[in-house]
């Protein structure tokens, strides 16, 4: 997708301006933090268990070729293919390359980040193939050609009447007049309609939670059961997985699992966790004839090692927008591409470039909140401080804002200036408030002052206050 | 980190008590904005058995530069704050973001540098917030001091969550004559201040603090209390702006006993 990151401030108004998402937010606020907390709160070693999942991918960060690689010796061991793609590109023709051998007019897809990243569906459509989207939020988006606005709930921006027009716009094989103002109606819709696209997909794209080196596996979560019938049903299983995603052991794996689903939606566990390990072997009953995976890097490569190496031990839960303020107030789609919350304003300028995302990393209170509920703990705000640095370092900022701090840090280092100077704007201010508590209005403070009062000082500053006492002690 | 009583870990046996040298950071809001606050800090200090000192050459902690990525402009302000409270036993802080600046992130800013990382891990070592100083440290319990009003304190995000800053501001207002305190939902959800955040991106910062409003007027509360001033200035502005007259204060004040003065941004 073409981002709009660089419109952040657009985006952001435009969502504040929108009540049904404001709606939409504020339930998600009430709902997944809470889950959360009380699915921690069953389970006394999870802090232990995030120190665990946090330790397993630091390994295997810090051995990564040596886990790609078994991984795929494993998946060639048991009959199938590991695709290698530098790059969006790479990754997209490798995988309409297997679709074009495959014959293929219907590809079923279970909701998969990295495609999203890659942008497959588009591609995938403009060369003659029907991309169709599996899971229930996904599939609406795709109907309103939208990115999703969530990882782990995609369409968490629209109402359940949004949903049913849209479904009203797309179905026009139905009735017009059919009820669909309960949800389940929407939902048995969408089952039916995708019912047909299962049975005759030609090739199933599924994402992966997880890679398993010792195995060659591929995990899958879900809770629609979508995923199963997407990579059991096609002739053709295609896997597009990052190279992070790599984890060394099932019992590795069965460790991350734990802490994913508590932190994403408060489940213990989802109600669906598939390994999909080759394609079918002699005396299987089904699966595919053939499993790829498309093992895309995408810049990832170039993060290892630098203060963005943390990053990449993301397992995608959601947790850091579920508990953001930003997040909340803005929604997904204001960061203008795949991803979004805190993981996003890391991410994003990561894989977009820091120009075109310019906004994100500052566009952060740095509460710190999501960093606590990271079950990787990563350290999120300090990355976004990082990309501030190279920002500024890179002279990225604006002339007036890179002045301004330097003049202000060239004073605040000297108490000698810093004093009268202070003493000497502050009895300004306060004359100008003429015992009022507060500005409506203050010059170069308009940024301030376009939602909040600005209050005013109490007259003078405390160190001349403090130097007058100390006089007037010294004098008795 | 010290966690002792400051006169038990000072006290020779049969001999005077030693009162603990505390330098006293007020910071640049408190300084600026709100000297009402640097007092009450002072007096409670005292009031705790502390032998304070002001330096004269303090300033700011430096967090400006440092969170909008000018690495080098924080260094030279921190410099300033390393250099001027060098001698002291503690040094206290009437904000949680700011000794998390000095606690948490002086060590980070001069990493590679021998002598000032050094010099800033014994600063972070010795560095407190005010309130959980005095609970934790000072082993204060109780505050002679009254004000007649509902209140609920604001988890300032730093305070919380690089200071450890939760208990001891509720313990403490739980002695004061007259005070109800009530908890919000969202007591440790972030205002929307966030520092030059706040002028860089007014809409979204407003629609977050209107969250907090919004979670300060459910609970019926007449004050909003908290230990930042960035924050409380941010969450004051915003109130007065909707035309609401619920008053914000920092805790010291109440504390102190000294919340005879108009509120934050209040006339």
């Amino acid at each position: 997708m073409e981002p709009t990151s660089a419109r952040f401030k657009n985006n952001a108004r435009e969502a504040l301006d929108t009540p049904t998402l404001q709606a939409a937010l504020t339930k998600l606020a009430d709902g997944f933090p809470g889950r959360r907390r009380d699915a921690i709160a069953r389970m006394p070693e999870f802090e232990r268990l995030r120190d665990a999942a946090r330790a397993i991918k630091e390994h295997t960060l810090d051995h990564l070729d040596v886990y790609l690689e078994t991984f795929e010796a494993r998946v060639n061991a048991n009959g199938g293919e590991v695709h290698w793609c530098a790059d969006a590109d790479e990754a997209r023709r490798t995988i309409l390359d297997i679709c074009r051998r495959a014959g293929a007019r219907t590809v079923t897809k279970s909701k998969s980040m990295i495609s999203e990243e890659i942008a497959i569906n588009d591609y995938l459509e403009r060369h003659g193939i029907r991309p169709v989207e599996t899971d229930l939020g996904e599939y609406i988006i795709q109907l309103r050609r939208e990115p999703p606005s969530h990882i782990i709930a995609p369409a968490i921006h629209l109402s359940a009447a949004q949903v049913a027009d849209t479904f009203r716009a797309s179905h026009t094989r139905r009735p017009k007049d059919r009820p669909l103002d309960e949800p389940t109606a929407l939902l048995d819709e969408a089952r039916a309609e995708l019912r047909e696209d299962f049975l005759t997909a030609d090739v199933g794209i599924t994402g992966a939670n997880m890679l398993v080196a010792e195995t060659g596996s591929n995990v899958l979560v879900t809770n629609e059961g979508n995923a199963d019938l997407t990579h059991t049903l096609p002739r053709v299983h295609i896997v597009v997985a990052s190279i992070e995603k790599i984890v060394p052991t099932l019992e590795d794996a069965s460790i991350v699992l734990r802490v994913l689903a508590r932190s994403a939606t408060g489940q213990d566990v989802t109600v669906y966790t598939s390994f999909c390990t080759g394609p079918r072997r002699t005396g299987d009953p089904d699966g595919p004839r053939e499993y790829h995976v498309v093992l895309l890097d995408n810049g990832r490569s170039k993060l290892l090692n630098t203060e963005f190496h943390d990053m990449l031990r993301c397992i995608r839960c959601s947790a850091c927008l579920n508990h953001c303020p930003v997040y909340r107030a803005v929604g997904g789609h204001a960061y203008g591409w795949v991803y979004s919350g805190p993981m996003g304003a890391v991410l994003i300028p990561a894989l977009i470039g820091l120009e075109e995302a310019a906004h994100l990393p500052n566009a952060s209170t740095l509460c710190g909140r999501c960093e606590s509920v990271c079950p990787m703990r990563i350290p999120l705000p300090r990355m976004l401080r990082a990309w501030r640095e190279r920002q500024h370092r890179e002279k990225k900022i604006s002339w007036s804002a890179r002045f301004g701090l330097t003049a202000w840090s060239f004073v605040a280092a000297r108490p000698r200036f810093y004093r009268p100077l202070t003493a000497l704007a502050i009895r300004a201010l306060g004359n100008m408030a003429r015992n009022r508590g507060r500005f409506r209005r203050l010059p170069l403070l308009g940024g301030w002052t376009r939602v909040r009062d600005f209050p005013a000082p109490e007259g003078e500053t405390f160190m001349t206050l403090w130097r007058d006492a100390a006089e007037r002690r010294g004098q008795s | 980190m010290p966690s002792s009583n400051p006169q038990s870990a000072t006290r020779p046996s049969n001999a005077q008590i030693v009162r603990p040298r505390v330098g006293l950071f007020v910071t640049c809001l408190v300084d600026l904005m709100r000297p009402t606050v640097g007092f009450a800090a002072l007096k409670l200090l005292e009031e705790a058995g502390c032998e304070v000192e002001i330096p004269a050459a303090q300033t700011c902690c430096g967090q400006p530069a440092w969170n909008s990525g000018d690495s080098a402009g924080a260094r030279r302000v921190a410099k300033t704050a390393i250099t001027a409270f060098e001698t002291h036993r503690y040094v206290v802080v009437p904000s949680g973001s700011c000794a998390g600046m000095i606690r948490v992130h002086y060590p980070e800013l001069f990493k590679g540098d021998r002598e000032w990382e050094e010099r800033a891990a014994a600063l972070a070592a010795k560095t407190h917030e005010l309130v959980s100083f005095l609970a934790d440290v000072c082993g204060l319990r109780d505050v002679k001091a009254r004000l007649d009003t509902i209140a609920t304190y604001h988890d300032s995000c730093s305070g919380l969550r690089e200071m450890g800053v939760k208990a001891q501001p509720r313990a403490l207002l739980a002695s004061v004559q007259g005070l109800e305190l009530r908890e919000g939902k969202e007591a440790e959800t972030c205002c929307g201040f966030g520092g030059l955040f706040c002028v860089k991106y007014p809409d979204v910062s407003a629609a977050i603090t209107d969250v907090k409003i919004a979670d300060i007027v459910a609970t019926g509360a007449k004050t909003v209390l908290g230990g930042d001033m960035g924050c409380l200035m941010n969450i004051a502005g915003r109130l007065k702006r909707r035309g609401s007259d619920v008053a914000v204060r920092h805790v010291a004040e109440v504390l102190a006993g000294m919340a005879d003065k108009p509120p934050i941004a209040g006339d």
